[in-house]
């Protein structure tokens, strides 16, 4: 028999005070019971003597400090776990509401995790076949890796998500292939396209959904990433599946954090974002990833809209850190009508060079991908010179470089999200648009691939 | 032993009481689970404990006991090829104890206690030792010979030294001091992490780290000995730096300290490592490597830990005698683990949340760097090398962390994102990075690479100023206002920068450039220039001496092998003047 305690001292915000307890332990899962008989969860944040600061998951609207009790359940947040958790929903908590029974648990795991060690991890570098060029052919996706989409209000970097979830394969190999989709404080739209989309391609069989929507309590987003992931966690390295988790989107997570770290009254760091929100992300992030004792896989992608498209503000540049590199759409290229409208240059892969080349994708690739980069970069560079002093201005090569850039968004970039590209196609396409350039200026491609792959001018 | 009680848990923070007894900064175990935690403030009976451990399930009521002894590493022969968490526990060890997740409470030594080692005495019986002395050595690795050296503090006559194979825990040599006391002395010792281990003398810095890193070694060098700190955001190719750096220099022992940072780059490191050979001795890398690594995923408190951890085996290392390279990435997250603690600890902030004393302790550990004379009765001199990353938030290095580094050390190399994306690789700005160090190391660089070296860095520097300045003048114009002569030194910065600066650091050649080479890749780019500007005075074209054919050559020059390299270098050097020609008779 649990103990409950009638002994509310405060409730302020997310947080609450509970006086006179005893053997409660930090981070502890705790049950209020209103006088109405509902029951809502909370976590222990700080004891102190026989103070217990918890936090709420969800409104604390209707708690009453004379007759509300609450209950320290002895462990901290669990999830339970199976292969049938595949194709059903589940709100931020983890409790089914798709009207299904409920999980018949082969395990329950606590859902922080446990730091996955170093040693233990094996290091990404399967190429992903993901169709989109601007990211099989500048910046390869690899399994296990975490690749966040760095967007801003209004663009489309969920049909991004979902083209990436439904075209992503990786070549030579049959795939136990699974989605987890995290919602985190998205809108009811948002949420349904994705659920729609996994409807029309049959994905949905493999797909596994927490669904924190907009109006669901904010604090329980703070649970709903890592609802998500231990769930992945148990498919990938339980059930040896290659599984791709979806977060959407990390800014209200972050927002989550800020709520809690301001009613604690901690010393805030940039724009009110706690200091500790660096390790906190990182907790989340890196629980991508690969380890020796398992074939599956975790791959993540988060999603997070940057606040007014700045790119230095905490939440982007915090993730930028820990991330393995990052795919950035431009609103600028979304005007112009380019779609996926991934901005090239600032967008890396860190772990590219491990999953491409030779044997991979294509020996050619490393060299056509650098000459792209550069081409491209120079092009735009041309282009700028261009509008502020005219064509005329530009030397001759400039002309080629600046008509190369166009071509390059035109064909490369733009390809719709209902195109699916092998990387065959990909590649040859980048040696079509190099074909642009005399070939005294593809410096950074051996001469061997040149004379293979080039195509011949007539 | 002193045995308190917690009181408060606030995440890696916990409160003891009936602590009195216990000294601050020492080292404790929490609860049953025996969490390592360590002192950092005392009240009363009272007392605060960082654990370096997670503390979910922790409470009050549970115990704590001091184990009286500061935060330490043991060092001794084992320490190389091994890749350790903050406060030195051996991941490998733990990995095949636990599996593939880090759980709680393990305990394990940092050094295999139980293997042994071929100790071959350098000492005998009656010679008189003090602390410092080396007194036998162990072949460590192919590459490192672990000399053994008496513990400091320790001073008297050897009464008993053995030879043969044991453990480091077994007494290899005995020893009278002068009370008449006999010590024995293992090829073990503790050394607490926040202590620098002492030293004679500091020595001037004059001789550089050689990088194989051409716009490291050439254009902002290091010295042995020296502190240099690398600033960038996220994307300019830090960690590919500080990779770059930890493989290719000539220091003999490299410490590793991933702080914060991501766990495939650890994992990265501790697979490609012992692949790659050390240019220097044709070794595997990891044969002088060690690793440490907080990942940011691990706890906070001891990511404030590892830098410590990392320095102190790096001066040990020193103090046999060897020039040893630390390379700490990133120093953002540990100040921003200093900042969480600070925090809890509800200290009165400084700048942006970071604690008041944020400068002094980043000096604190800067400082430990140096080349110095050992404290040892022998002769000997040894260095560290300290390279500090830095991840300054939205790459604006006006931030505190960045400004207190910059503050200590003599070297910037900084980052430019705008770069990176040309891909333009090492992404360092030659314009605003700089080296305090060029004046020491000159009369090194004139005896050893050759007389003009100095002048043709000079000359190299002044032409990037130039072309920043004309590309001013062309985004306002455009190129064809300028003369024949300013399109001429355009074109030999772009020469600079695209086939000199720019180094792979993934293709085979490429990732290391000795001195001679970077040497003599300069003076090709300058033969160049010195060659076509008395053709503009003839009416030669720009364009048409761009676009020669021994141009590519130059710029292809980089990817020469280094044995081919003495003769490809002449006969570049041949065709240059041979096409320039060419061109003057045609004009």
């Amino acid at each position: 028999m649990l103990k409950e305690y009638k002994t509310i001292e405060e409730v302020a915000g997310p947080l609450m005070v509970v006086r006179n307890v005893e053997n409660v332990t930090y981070n502890e899962l705790g049950e209020i019971e209103l006088p109405s008989g509902e029951v809502r969860n909370c976590r222990v944040l700080e004891v102190d003597g026989d103070k217990a600061l918890v936090q709420l998951f969800e409104s604390s609207a209707g708690i009453n400090l004379a007759s509300s009790k609450v209950r320290f359940k002895g462990k901290s947040i669990e999830l339970p776990v199976s292969g049938d958790m595949l194709g059903r929903v589940f709100d931020g908590m983890g409790h089914p509401i798709d009207n299904g029974p409920e999980i018949i648990p082969v395990d329950t795991m606590d859902i922080n995790g446990l730091p996955m060690n170093p040693a233990a991890r094996n290091y990404p570098s399967e190429f992903i076949q993901t169709g989109v060029s601007a990211i099989d052919g500048l910046n390869t996706l690899v399994r296990g890796q975490k690749l966040p989409i760095f967007s801003g209000s209004g663009l489309p970097h969920a049909q991004l998500a979902a083209q990436i979830a439904r075209q992503a394969k990786v070549l030579n190999a049959d795939s136990n292939f699974a989605v987890v989709f995290a919602a985190v404080g998205i809108t009811f739209e948002e949420a349904n396209f994705f659920v729609n989309d996994f409807k029309e391609t049959g994905a949905i069989e493999r797909t596994v959904m927490f669904l924190n929507l907009a109006n669901d309590p904010a604090i329980e987003r703070i649970a709903t990433p890592r609802m998500a992931l231990t769930a992945a966690e148990y498919l990938a390295f339980k059930e040896n599946m290659h599984v791709l988790v979806i977060i959407t989107d990390i800014t209200n997570y972050a927002e989550a954090l800020r709520e809690v770290s301001a009613a604690r009254k901690e010393v805030p760091g940039r724009r009110g974002y706690p200091g500790y929100m660096y390790t906190d992300l990182a907790t989340i992030y890196e629980r991508a990833g690969r380890n020796l004792y398992s074939d599956g896989s975790i791959t993540l992608i988060p999603i997070l809209t940057m606040p007014e498209d700045d790119k230095t503000h905490p939440i982007p540049d915090l993730t930028g850190y820990i991330t393995e590199g990052q795919i950035i759409l431009s609103r600028e290229l979304y005007r112009k009508n380019v779609m996926p409208p991934i901005d090239v240059l600032p967008s890396l892969s860190r772990l590219k060079d491990k999953g491409i080349g030779a044997g991979k994708t294509r020996e050619d690739h490393a060299n056509t991908m650098n000459q792209l980069f550069a081409a491209y970069a120079r092009g735009k560079e041309a282009k700028e010179l261009m509008t502020i002093l005219g064509e005329a201005a530009l030397t001759e090569i400039d002309l080629l470089y600046a008509k190369f850039a166009e071509q390059f968004e035109e064909k490369y970039v733009s390809q719709g999200f209902h195109t699916d590209r092998t990387i065959e196609e990909t590649l040859n396409l980048g040696w079509e648009l190099l074909s642009i350039l005399p070939r005294s200026e593809l410096k950074r491609i051996k001469d061997e691939y040149l004379d293979k792959y080039l195509p011949k001018k007539d | 032993m002193v045995t308190g009680k917690v009181t408060k848990v606030a995440g890696p923070l916990v409160v003891a009481e009936g602590m009195k007894e216990a000294n601050m900064f020492d080292v404790v175990k929490v609860s049953s689970d025996k969490l390592i935690g360590e002192i950092i403030e005392m009240r009363g009976d009272k007392a605060s404990i960082q654990v370096y451990e997670e503390t979910q399930g922790l409470g009050p009521g549970a115990e704590v006991i001091s184990t009286g002894v500061p935060l330490s590493v043991e060092l001794g022969p084992g320490l190389i090829s091994n890749m350790y968490d903050g406060i030195q526990r051996p991941l490998e060890t733990i990995r095949e104890m636990a599996g593939a997740n880090l759980k709680r409470g393990l305990e394990v030594t940092a050094l295999d206690h139980d293997k042994k080692w071929e100790f071959k005495p350098l000492k005998k019986a009656g010679d008189k030792v003090s602390g410092g002395d080396i007194i036998g050595e162990v072949q460590e690795t192919v590459i490192i010979t672990h000399r053994v050296m008496i513990p400091h503090g320790i001073a008297g006559e050897i009464t008993e030294i053995r030879e043969g194979s044991f453990r480091v825990t077994d007494t290899v040599c005995r020893i009278k001091t002068e009370d008449g006391e006999i010590k024995d002395v293992t090829m073990l010792q503790k050394w607490p992490v926040r202590v620098g281990r002492p030293y004679k003398e500091k020595l001037p810095l004059d001789v550089p780290l050689i990088t194989g890193q051409r716009v490291i070694d050439t254009v902002f060098p290091i010295a042995e000995g020296g502190v240099a700190a690398i600033p960038g955001p996220f994307g300019s190719g830090k960690t590919v730096v500080q990779h770059q750096l930890a493989k290719f220099a000539n220091a003999d022992v490299v410490v590793y300290v991933g702080c914060g940072e991501r766990g495939n780059e650890m994992t990265d490191v501790l697979r490609e490592f012992p692949e790659l050979k050390d240019p220097k001795t044709g070794e595997s890398l990891m044969k002088r490597t060690v690793l440490i690594a907080n990942t940011s995923d691990m706890p906070v408190a001891a990511r404030e830990a590892c830098i410590y951890t990392g320095i102190t085996i790096a001066e040990y290392f020193r103090d046999m005698g060897y020039n040893v390279a630390i390379m700490a990435d990133s120093t953002s997250r540990w100040a921003e683990a200093l900042r969480e603690m600070s925090g809890r600890l509800e200290e009165m902030p400084g700048e942006e949340g970071y604690p008041a004393y944020l400068g002094s302790r980043l000096a604190q550990f800067y400082e430990r760097a140096g080349k110095v004379v050992t404290q040892s009765g022998e002769e000997r001199t040894g260095s560290v090398t300290a390279i500090g990353a830095v991840s300054p938030p939205g790459g604006d290095i006006s931030e505190p962390v960045s400004q207190a580094t910059l503050r200590i050390v003599k070297v910037f190399w900084g980052l430019d994102s705008q770069l990176a994306y040309r891909r333009h690789f090492p992404s360092i700005n030659w314009l605003n990075s700089y080296s305090l160090y060029l004046d020491n190391i000159h009369s090194w660089q004139e005896d050893n690479i050759g007389d003009n070296f100095p002048a043709l860095r000079t000359r190299m520097m002044r032409i990037l100023q130039e072309e920043a300045e004309l590309d001013e003048i062309v985004k306002l114009v455009g190129i064809d206002a300028l003369s024949s002569s300013d399109r001429l030194t355009l074109e030999t910065a772009r020469s600079i920068r695209e086939d000199f600066l720019q180094q792979d650091a993934f293709n085979e050649v490429d990732c290391y450039c000795s001195m001679d080479k970077q040497y003599k890749m300069l003076q090709l780019i300058f033969w160049f220039e010195d060659q076509a500007r008395p053709l503009i005075d003839d009416g030669v074209s720009i364009d048409k001496m761009t676009s020669l054919p021994v141009r590519e050559r130059i710029g292809r020059a980089k990817f020469i092998p280094e044995k081919e390299f003495a003769a490809a270098y002449e006969t570049i050097r041949s065709e240059v003047s041979a096409q320039l020609k060419d061109l003057k008779g045609r004009a």
